[in-house]
């Protein structure tokens, strides 16, 4: 352990082995023990990423099983009160176990390295943020092997149906999200802790790389979310257990309340899957035009102003709930002003293309193909916006168009796009160029074929969250559901290019593409366990 | 040059707007509807849509331009530009002022939608797992509202209608031409009201009421469903609205109207087990089954069974006052308002005597008349 | 910045037990509430198990400390976690004050009658709303009998609670000013007007279900009393174990005028707890 410690402190830090400092590197763990024991921030990022994989794939299967009910009308295959356990589980595994670790394990191994710091601020309770969650997935998981199955409300979990009309497994998926909120509440105040104390000397707020920006964003609006999100489902907790009354208007309390606290939760929670994809998309973008980030003062700007107006936003989401006219003018308003700094946004991302010198890995691929289908789902949310419009929108298939659109190519195309880039860092091994090429290319068609003609099946007519429908959707159910199955098999090949990559392949140099210009391409490839145990040296760029 | 362009990309954006437009008539596309505001909704949603489009074509115009022509294998040398702050300006206030274009008529058109006074006549929407019920205020009408669609269909045995799972047993009638004043209440969990054709999407909250309003321009049947997700039979809860002439509506409003009174009457006589029994099959079949299934065995832990429920079978009064009163903090509802007294009698007789359960109890429509006076 | 010794633990065990003790006791607690007694056991020990934990994970930390392992640059690393967790537990807070405002604004006023969704009392013909909520709504939620004076017991919590930040800001400017004898008394006595505070509570408690029918039952007015004052009075039982365990470390002769981050957090915390209470007490008793 002392070999991170310059020569200086590791003297004056003579400590006997217990106290857990002193030249004991040899004796670090070996095998599962290392992996459950470490506090190494790219350790504990790795156990993130594997686990976010993992879940990526439970949660992946029951998306397939929603898809094989729905590929043709009638019932088939699950009996309704399964599918919509199926529904349920796999928008929490998605959110909270795939898409949300994936960010954190990214960060874990990332942010320390683009600010030159030598690991996160408060390692220990690194690891523990993450022990949390496979606690609590498999927590959530058991809820299926319970009386009555597991929660069965759509992961919104809206009151009464989440409370009295609920089985008795909700009370476990209440707990397990508790836990998951506090990994999550930890991880980001460890985050925050990193960026604005562990900095390299010289690196001011402002010359920070766009991912680490967007993080500190992010963090700030977990620890502002996450403690709602705890409060309510508590309350929730309460009404089933204890006979409150919160959300039932016999008691004084209103269903309503449920949704105003979730969704104040809930839409910052969407920006907290999005923020730091687009802070991987700021980065990889100018590296691979070879040409620096357009407008970086404006990305970042945008980035706050997003985060911002997403807490005046929330009850876009309810437009048909009964809200009075005021508050429906209100939410219309601020929701459309999101617009704004988003589309700047993206116009700094194409600008940034425009002449540079231009290349085409698989890293710049997956974010080219962000900047595309995010847009597109953009585009969408921007109509959801228009209130009188939404009360046609609401509750159908064109959401989940848009949600996905916003979430597959979007967050997840970033967060494959962030592994392709690192990997060469991580492993040492760039991956291998064909496979990801083919990775890419069915992915991109198979979420395409999933999700588009969603948007035409929920203007059509068709709700959400249905096991079966009439016969006018049955073309466009056909062919998302095909799309799906590509798009499922395709991330087989994903697994495969990693694997491949760990293993083997072509040496990566310490500068693994030539437009790498943060500080992490300023080590060794594959990154030593300990680096920047002295603050490197750091020029800013001109911004 | 640079003009040249953008005539090429105008006339190649015209030129995918046609077969665009054309797909979007055809069932592709949200319906115009049959209302004032419906039309309006549908103008803002191809209003916004059209915006999309645009603003697309020059972002994805500019984007794939630059991918083809700064390629580095064709030799692109990057340039430093970092900023450059009109040209920053310029694209913050223009999507604003697009924003303020399109909020103009939005605003409109939502203060329309809420506009519910000087209506003509109202109906409360009741919603209940898993189907509607229909109350003409102030007329003494009301019934609830099935899917039709046999469970045949739906198993895959059997060749789908026409209207699989958007047809039911008795639809909502509404005049052509009058302004009707919804008011939507639920008698569980959330459900949502909605026919595309008429504009209407509204929940209907427990505890609550929400209102929202339509006047239908042409007459027709108008098909939609259930949109909030409300439990297992979420997707079997659909909405069909008749509108029809004025005329044919108040004719038909009158028949009604005299049909419920007859069917309130004979409480006073003795019914036969088997009259009761006939009855109560029907009632379960189309209420009950759905929570209860077919075989009375439930679907426990939430939809307790009735075959072999022996402390019900044991607590005659228990059973009468679970079905009239529902069971607070659970999944059963009351069901004193939703049935009258000899459904209610024929159902509890049925359910005590079906699937093995050998009461042998009669349970009469005055006795439980009574009850609910109580 | 500091020069490059920012201290990085070895690997710990602690982490991966908590959070198995925390799933322990999330599975005893479930257990219990859904499926009854036989999750008692296991919640008891799940909780003991991270009491437990937390202790030798401190005591680690706390040992490195004192051995001078930490540099000002992990001092702030400290103070940014605890700022940013105590902005966390003010959102937690927000929500339920969220709540009670959400209730009493617009919820209740609505079922009445009154206001842009007044058209609900048509379900509720005979309901008036009033706060404090004595009949709700529906006829089987019974409400409360009366309800509580802020002027008596309340007050007094409120007097002892203010106090208590006083006695705490005193102890810490002695410490700060080297005065350790007077230190502790004055911690000591924070700790004691903690543990008062706590007995009231509880006696409120008993007062509120035996004669006044305040219960979680009792409609939304018990609803959020009980939810408010009781995570709140959650909060005092930590800050008072957090006290106690800080002057544990004081009378052991832990701490330096200018290195004593643990006894401010503690502080802080305490202060953060002291200002929800003002809140509770005029919003959920007074107004």
């Amino acid at each position: 352990m002392a070999s991170h410690l310059p020569p200086k402190s590791s003297t004056q830090h003579s400590q006997p082995a217990s106290a857990g400092v002193a030249s004991q590197a040899h004796e670090a763990p070996k095998g599962l023990k290392r992996w459950l024991l470490t506090t190494n921030h790219k350790e504990i990022g790795t156990l993130y990423l594997v686990l976010s994989l993992t879940m990526f794939f439970v949660g992946g299967l029951f998306a397939m099983v929603i898809r094989a009910e729905l590929f043709q009308p009638g019932l088939q295959l699950v009996e309704p009160e399964f599918f919509n356990q199926m529904t349920t589980m796999h928008g929490l595994i998605m959110i909270f176990g795939a898409v949300m670790p994936a960010f954190v394990g990214l960060a874990n191994w990332m942010v320390p390295l683009q600010i030159g710091a030598p690991d996160m601020a408060l390692p220990r309770l690194n690891n523990f943020s993450f022990w949390l969650l496979p606690v609590a997935f498999t927590l959530l998981l058991s809820t299926f092997f319970m009386p009555g199955g597991a929660p069965n409300f759509g992961w919104t979990s809206y009151a009464p149906l989440s409370t009295t009309y609920s089985p008795p497994s909700t009370t476990f998926f209440i707990l397990s999200l508790h836990m998951a909120g506090i990994s999550s509440i930890l991880g980001a105040i460890n985050i925050i802790a990193t960026i604005l104390n562990l900095r390299t000397p010289g690196m001011r707020l402002m010359d920070m790389p766009l991912f680490v920006w967007t993080w500190l964003i992010t963090a700030f609006l977990l620890i502002a979310v996450m403690p709602v999100l705890a409060g309510v489902i508590t309350m929730m907790l309460l009404d089933i257990n204890f006979g409150t009354s919160f959300f039932s208007a016999a008691g004084g309390g209103d269903p309503v309340l449920f949704q105003h606290l979730f969704w104040f939760f809930g839409h910052p929670e969407v920006y907290i899957m999005i923020l730091p994809a687009f802070g991987i998309v700021s980065v990889i973008i100018p590296t691979f035009a070879r040409k620096p980030l357009f407008g970086y003062a404006s990305m970042v700007y945008a980035t706050a102003s997003i985060a911002i107006l997403s807490f005046l936003v929330w009850s876009h989401h309810m437009f048909t709930v009964g809200l009075p006219l005021v508050a429906e003018l209100f939410f219309m308003y601020s929701t459309m002003l999101i617009a704004v700094p988003t589309g700047v946004k993206v116009f700094n991302w194409v600008t940034t293309l425009f002449r540079g010198s231009i290349t085409f890995e698989p890293p710049m691929l997956f974010a080219l193909a962000f900047v595309v289908l995010f847009t597109i789902g953009g585009f969408s949310g921007l109509m959801l916006a228009i209130s009188p419009a939404d009360f046609q929108y609401h509750d159908t298939y064109f959401v989940v168009a848009h949600f996905h659109y916003v979430l597959v190519p979007g967050a997840v195309f970033a967060i494959m796009a962030g592994v392709y880039y690192w990997l060469p860092k991580w492993t040492g091994h760039y991956p291998n160029l064909r496979l990801s090429q083919w990775h890419f290319w069915l992915s991109v068609i198979g979420v395409n074929l999933t999700f588009f003609p969603m948007h035409f099946a929920g203007l059509a007519g068709m709700p959400r969250r249905i096991p079966d429908y009439a016969l006018q959707f049955a073309d466009f159910n056909m062919v998302t559901s095909l799309g799906a199955f590509l798009f499922g098999l395709s991330q087989l090949l994903f697994v495969l290019v990693v694997v491949l990559c760990v293993r083997g392949g072509e040496k990566a140099p310490a500068k693994a593409w030539e437009g790498g210009e943060d500080l992490e391409w300023t080590v060794p490839s594959p990154a030593p366990l300990h680096t920047f145990e002295t603050p490197p040296d750091f020029q800013p760029r001109r911004h | 040059m640079r003009i040249r362009k953008r005539l090429v990309w105008t006339a190649s954006g015209a030129a995918l707007a046609v077969p665009v437009s054309g797909a979007l008539a055809s069932g592709w596309n949200m319906p115009v509807g049959v209302t004032d505001l419906s039309r309006d909704i549908h103008g803002l949603h191809m209003a916004i849509f059209w915006i999309c489009v645009v603003i697309g074509i020059v972002v994805f115009g500019a984007f794939f331009y630059s991918l083809f022509r700064y390629r580095r294998s064709r030799g692109a040398r990057p340039s430093h530009f970092r900023e450059h702050t009109t040209v920053e300006v310029i694209w913050t206030i223009v999507p604003l002022l697009i924003l303020v274009a399109i909020a103009i008529p939005a605003t409109a058109t939502l203060k329309a939608m809420y506009d519910t006074s000087e209506a003509d006549m109202e109906v409360l929407i009741t919603g209940q797992q898993w189907r509607w019920r229909y109350e003409y205020r102030g007329e003494d009408v009301a019934f609830l509202s099935n899917l039709a669609t046999p469970r045949e269909q739906i198993a895959g045995q059997g060749k789908k209608g026409e209207h699989y799972l958007r047809e039911v047993d008795e639809p909502l009638v509404l005049p052509v031409g009058r302004k009707v004043r919804l008011l939507l209440t639920s008698d569980d969990v959330i459900h949502s009201w909605w026919v595309p054709e008429l504009g209407v999407k509204q929940d209907a909250m427990p505890g609550f009421v929400n209102e929202n309003w339509v006047r239908i321009n042409e007459p027709g049947t108008y098909r939609g469903q259930c949109a909030e997700l409300c439990g297992r039979d979420h997707g079997f809860m659909p909405v069909v609205v008749e509108a029809v002439a004025p005329e044919r509506f108040d004719g038909w409003l009158a028949e009604r109207r005299a049909a419920a009174a007859e069917a309130a009457m004979g409480l006073d006589r003795d019914w036969a087990m088997d009259e009761l029994m006939e009855r109560g099959e029907q009632v379960y079949g189309t209420i009950c089954v759905s929570c209860h299934q077919p075989d009375g065995r439930g679907n426990p832990p939430v939809f307790p069974a009735l075959a072999g429920n022996q402390t019900l079978m044991d607590d005659r009064a228990r059973h009468i006052e679970t079905v009239i009163n529902g069971v607070a903090g659970s999944a059963m509802p009351a069901f004193r308002n939703t049935l009258n007294p000899v459904e209610i009698a024929a159902v509890i007789t049925y359910e005590r005597n079906a699937w093995g359960n050998e009461t042998g109890d009669r349970v009469q429509p005055s006795a439980i008349a009574e009850r609910i006076a109580e | 910045m500091s020069g490059g010794s920012y201290y990085v633990p070895a690997s710990s065990k602690w982490p991966v037990l908590a959070s198995l003790a925390l799933g322990t006791m999330m599975v005893g607690t479930g257990t219990l509430l859904v499926f009854g007694m036989g999750g008692l056991p296991v919640m008891v020990i799940g909780l003991l198990a991270v009491l437990g934990v937390m202790t030798l994970w401190f005591r680690d930390v706390i040992h490195e400390s004192r051995s001078g392992l930490y540099d000002a640059q992990m001092d702030r690393s400290f103070r940014w976690g605890m700022g940013w967790f105590i902005f966390s537990e003010v959102m937690f807070f927000a929500a339920f004050f969220g709540t009670l405002f959400y209730v009493r604004t617009f919820a209740l006023p609505w079922l009445d009658g009154e206001g842009a969704k007044g058209v609900a009392a048509l379900l509720w013909p005979d309901f008036t709303a009033s706060w404090p909520l004595l009949e709700p709504p529906g006829e089987a939620v019974k409400g409360p009998h009366e309800t509580f004076s802020p002027w008596q017991l309340p007050l007094v919590n409120t007097l002892i609670l203010v106090s208590s930040s006083i006695t705490l800001t005193v102890a810490h400017e002695a410490l700060k000013e080297g005065y350790r004898d007077t230190a502790r008394h004055w911690l000591g006595g924070t700790v004691l007007l903690g543990l008062c505070f706590i007995t009231i509570q509880g006696f409120e408690y008993h007062e509120a279900y035996t004669h006044y029918g305040i219960t979680l039952q009792a409609g939304i007015y018990g609803a959020t009393f009980f939810l408010m004052t009781g995570f709140h009075g959650l909060h005092v039982i930590i800050g008072t174990l957090i006290l106690i365990a800080i002057l544990g470390r004081v009378l052991r002769g832990h701490f330096t005028r200018d290195d004593h981050f643990a006894f401010e957090a503690a502080a802080w915390y305490w202060h953060f707890v002291d200002v929800v209470w003002i809140g509770l007490f005029t919003f959920v008793y007074v107004f």
